[in-house]
């Protein structure tokens, strides 16, 4: 790099070397009719699911099963109850993170559901969360509840044993 | 299911906290704003271009000798906002120009507050508005207005 020769005025002056460029965008974000049917029972403290024609129950479903490309008909009330059946210990700091590391983020399969929910795993060390490990979801208190994810605080064991599970993908046939 | 034809949204905002290094040459043209004063830079063939390149354009050439210009300048072009949107610079009407600092040989595009269209003609004369606090961004230099 050859050298840059500054005008006297900036002599003795020290020189910027980075500059913040923060992005943001705005958007507003319209949830659609199936997951307003899904979030409208998360601020009543429940969670719905529906069936499609083939049998699987979607949660939330997005309104069509996407192995039969048809409506997802008939809503299913779920237990808060599960199987973790993935997950991922989160040991990086990043912007807007909002939690405290390390913290585990996992895929919740609730009984008699046939998609995982993405959740906090929380009252549980993260060196003894596990595939297979049973769970529930701890809510907000009722007068908190609201038509967001963030009405269930997080999932924490429940003493059940573990379960076993089923690799994804395994026994699927197209 | 429920017929109710209320389809809920909500505010989705993305933000990215980005920083960049600025390299020497934008970093002293920014440094420059921030002391009030503004920098532009010579070409291989000695035209003095704003803001300064790291890079002549024409040849690939390094270029290296910045050099003082302005403060006062001239409006090359000009185009006028009636209804600034959220993220302009200024929350009333104003114009984009192209504004050649005295001593440079080209325009870059700046802001002119100059209350109507009216008070704006090509090659009138601007000053530079600083802001009160500087730290050397862009945004040093606010805009600018007319030099009456």
């Amino acid at each position: 790099m050859a050298e840059i020769r500054l005008p006297a005025a900036l002599e003795g002056k020290e020189l910027v070397r980075s500059v913040r460029t923060p992005a943001r965008m705005d958007f507003l974000y319209t949830a659609g009719e199936a997951t307003t049917r899904f979030l409208t029972g998360i601020s009543e403290g429940k969670i719905l699911g529906e069936r499609a024609p083939g049998g699987k129950v979607y949660v939330p479903s997005r309104g069509a099963d996407p192995q039969l490309g048809v409506p997802t008909t008939e809503p299913v009330e779920l237990p808060h109850v599960g199987t973790l059946v993935s997950f991922c210990v989160v040991n990086v700091a990043f912007y807007g993170q909002g939690m405290e590391i390390p913290y585990t983020s996992g895929l919740i399969l609730l009984d008699g559901s046939d998609l995982p929910l993405m959740h906090l795993i929380q009252e549980c060390p993260v060196e003894d969360v596990r595939i297979g490990m049973r769970v529930e979801a701890v809510w907000v208190e009722a007068h908190e509840l609201a038509p967001n994810l963030e009405s269930i605080r997080y999932f924490r064991p429940n003493g059940e044993p573990d379960v076993v599970v089923t690799q994804p993908g395994a026994g699927v046939t197209w | 299911m429920s017929d109710d034809p209320v389809v809920l949204s909500a505010p989705l905002i993305i933000e990215y906290p980005f920083s960049r290094t600025t390299g020497p040459v934008i970093g002293a043209f920014l440094t420059g704003l921030r002391e009030k004063v503004l920098l532009g830079i010579k070409g291989s063939d000695g035209t003095v271009i704003v803001p300064p390149t790291e890079y002549d354009s024409f040849t690939g050439d390094d270029l290296t000798e910045l050099v003082e210009v302005g403060p006062g300048g001239e409006v090359l072009t000009w185009a006028w906002v009636r209804e600034p949107m959220a993220k302009h610079p200024l929350s009333h009407p104003f114009a984009w120009a192209l504004v050649k600092p005295d001593g440079a040989d080209v325009g870059f595009l700046q802001v002119v507050d100059a209350g109507s269209p009216e008070a704006m003609a090509t090659g009138m004369r601007v000053r530079p508005r600083w802001a009160a606090e500087r730290e050397g961004s862009i945004h040093d230099l606010a805009c600018w207005e007319p030099d009456v």
